[in-house]
């Protein structure tokens, strides 16, 4: 073991003395993994971001609450069957909270009524379109995780008489008061004025593709007031104990059931949604983005690799004298092969090392020049693109340092 | 039969090589390059082996040199039967047995002398604080104190199979196996070398000459000439006299005598 370390130790010493000495070819060469390891490190970034940017859209939802809904969060086959169900009533939500309250045992905390609709914003001349204009209750806050940027939201004596308030996003507070605090100001929706009590902050945009800072919420009475047509309403139901969101799913089912009156025989005309089910739904078309990254970058620094394959072997047969003088003076086959492996190993390390540092670089900049575009890089990235790098050296040097070690001493000594 | 030295103590065997032979395959033919040879050399001679190219000469050399091993016969060095050797003990016996002297020099051109001489005792595994010193010291015993920095590109022919020298010495061998030393240099440097390799002997070291060149076999006290894979001559073979030693080899190799 002591002689092995040893070994490797003067190896890497013959190593870094042939790469200054061979400066240019070892650029060159190193430049085709600096290449490919910038490729594969970018790619796992992009991965890595797109990795957290999806965490961050699911945990909008809560992994503790269930969606009472009339589509499921996912795709289906059969969707004139969905399409005919009876709406999703705000009005299921007092039913459901009185058998919430009935059964000691449950495992469900309080159902929230949503309705949602897409509206305009305006204030004074400005005006922000397509803003979602939801209606809900001040109990709203337990099943949400934003925070409040400033103000407050809705109490419950303004959610049960439908005053005329409202909760803005970031978004529709940056584009209608780009220099003032919106707070008391109304906003015109639907020619109504509401009166603004609180900012959500940002929220950031779900999946990249829309934000979910255009937001507008307000109390369900004053919703429903206004905008009772074509909104679509979800109930949303908080979870006690989240490790056991099945039961929970089922119990919610069972109430739904009760409240909707559906005889046995009948299936169940209302989807329950989570965000685990939505998240096992968009998770391979992420892994399937992924791997076709990785796969295409990693040709790139396939292409490295070979790149090194061929200088080793060219070295290989520059130097059959010296190798022959090597083995004459008393190097064994492993060591000729040691040296070999780590010559081509530390070359694709230094390229390795290179092309990280290229790519934090260029992850620095590219952050600093598009905050939005998700970049993630991490110490995780960092071992595995130095492991990677490492194991396309011994790839690569293989080959050529095993058909050293095995040279006849004689005819090397002897090659011209 | 042996010689008896003046102090009644024969110098003691290190080559021992008793009929052995070499064929190559070339093509459909096979070459027969050693059709028998025995030879037995002790310690501390200095010997040539002379031969016209194609006459099995640089075929004895690789034996002699466990670079290669025999179709058929024995071969022992030091009392030890290489002939049937692994290539990593071959290694072994090379590295710590034989130093070789080569025509071309064949030093590392990018490592300076100190590397260079060095090279034999990093696969001998030794430290390399004790390399470097022993390094320089042979460095030094061979008249370039002054280049242990400076690589092959920076010296004369002259130094540089001094350097050669150096690290043929420098594992302290058994034997200095020279192929060709002067063959590269001008006649007044190859003149020094072949100074240096008669000090050598004088200070007790075994030396094996091959040559086709007769003035430079001169300087051996023991010529073997070899015609057509065979032994056509050997004028100091006395059944393996050794030649007498010297007290300062007496001390170091033979244990008996103190």
């Amino acid at each position: 073991m002591k002689r092995f370390a040893y070994e490797l130790s003067e190896s890497w010493k013959i190593a870094v003395a042939q790469m200054r000495s061979n400066k240019t070819r070892s650029t060159l060469t190193a430049l085709g993994v600096i290449i490919g390891i910038v490729a594969v490190t970018l790619m796992g970034t992009a991965i890595g971001g797109i990795q957290v940017g999806f965490d961050k859209s699911m945990a909008i939802f809560g992994d503790d609450v269930l969606y009472v809904s009339q589509w499921p969060w996912k795709r289906v086959d059969d969707w004139w069957n969905y399409r005919d169900r009876k709406k999703i009533k705000t009005e299921y939500a007092e039913p459901i909270n009185r058998i919430i309250a009935a059964t000691p045992s449950s495992n469900l905390v309080i159902a929230v009524p949503t309705s949602s609709l897409l509206r305009s914003v305006k204030y004074g001349q400005s005006e922000v379109s397509n803003v979602l204009i939801r209606g809900t209750v001040s109990d709203y806050l337990i099943t949400s995780t934003f925070e409040f940027k400033e103000g407050r939201f809705f109490n419950d004596i303004e959610s049960r008489g439908g005053a005329n308030v409202c909760v803005i996003g970031y978004d529709v507070a940056d584009a209608l008061f780009p220099s003032e605090s919106p707070i008391g100001k109304s906003v015109l929706i639907n020619g109504q004025p509401f009166r603004v009590v609180g900012v959500i902050s940002r929220q950031g945009t779900f999946l990249g593709l829309f934000s979910l800072d255009s937001i507008v919420v307000m109390p369900l009475p004053a919703f429903q007031k206004y905008f009772s047509a074509k909104s679509d309403s979800d109930i949303l139901v908080k979870v006690k104990d989240k490790t056991r969101l099945a039961e929970a799913t089922d119990e919610l089912t069972g109430v739904m059931r009760r409240v909707r009156g559906l005889p046995p025989e009948k299936k169940d005309d209302f989807s329950i949604n989570e965000q685990q089910a939505l998240k096992s739904t968009l998770d391979p078309i992420k892994n399937s983005i992924a791997i076709a990254g990785l796969f295409v970058t990693g040709l790139s620094l396939f292409v490295g690799a070979i790149g090194i394959m061929n200088i080793t072997f060219v070295s290989v047969k520059e130097r059959t004298r010296e190798i022959g003088t090597r083995k004459a003076l008393g190097a064994r086959r492993r060591t000729i092969l040691l040296q070999f492996l780590i010559e081509s190993t530390s070359l694709c390390l230094l390229g390795g090392l290179i092309g990280l540092g290229v790519a934090y670089i260029m992850c620095t900049g590219i952050s600093k020049a598009f905050p939005s575009f998700p970049i993630e890089f991490s110490l995780a990235l960092v071992l595995v693109s130095m492991a990677v790098s490492i194991l396309t050296g011994l790839f690569s040097g293989f080959a050529p340092a095993w058909t050293a070690s095995r040279l006849d001493p004689v005819a090397a000594l002897r090659y011209e | 039969m042996s010689l008896v030295t003046t102090s009644g103590l024969v110098s003691p065997l290190v080559i021992d090589i008793e009929n052995i032979t070499k064929d190559y395959v070339m093509g459909e033919e096979i070459v027969h390059a050693l059709r028998g040879v025995s030879l037995q050399i002790r310690s501390n001679e200095y010997l040539a082996i002379m031969g016209p190219s194609g006459s099995g000469k640089s075929t004895l050399m690789n034996m002699l040199g466990c670079l290669d091993t025999p179709s058929s016969g024995r071969y022992e060095f030091s009392g030890r039967d290489v002939s049937a050797m692994s290539d990593d003990e071959l290694a072994a016996i090379r590295n710590r047995e034989i130093g070789f002297v080569f025509q071309t020099f064949n030093l590392l051109p990018r490592a300076d002398s100190l590397r260079n001489v060095e090279l034999p005792l990093v696969y001998a595994g030794i430290d390399s604080d004790t390399r470097r010193e022993r390094a320089a010291h042979v460095l030094r015993e061979v008249g370039l104190g002054d280049r242990l920095h400076h690589k092959p590109n920076e010296l004369s022919g002259g130094q540089r199979q001094r350097v050669a020298i150096a690290r043929a010495l420098v594992n302290d061998p058994s034997i200095i196996l020279a192929d060709e030393p002067t063959g590269n240099l001008d006649s007044k440097t190859g003149d020094e070398i072949m100074t240096l390799f008669e000090n050598l002997y004088q200070r007790g070291h075994t030396i094996i000459l091959v040559t086709h060149e007769a003035d430079i076999a001169h300087h051996a006290r023991r010529t073997v000439r070899l015609r057509d894979g065979l032994i056509e001559s050997d004028d100091g073979d006395l059944g393996g006299v050794g030649i007498l030693p010297t007290p300062d080899r007496l001390e170091a190799d033979v244990p008996a005598y103190r």
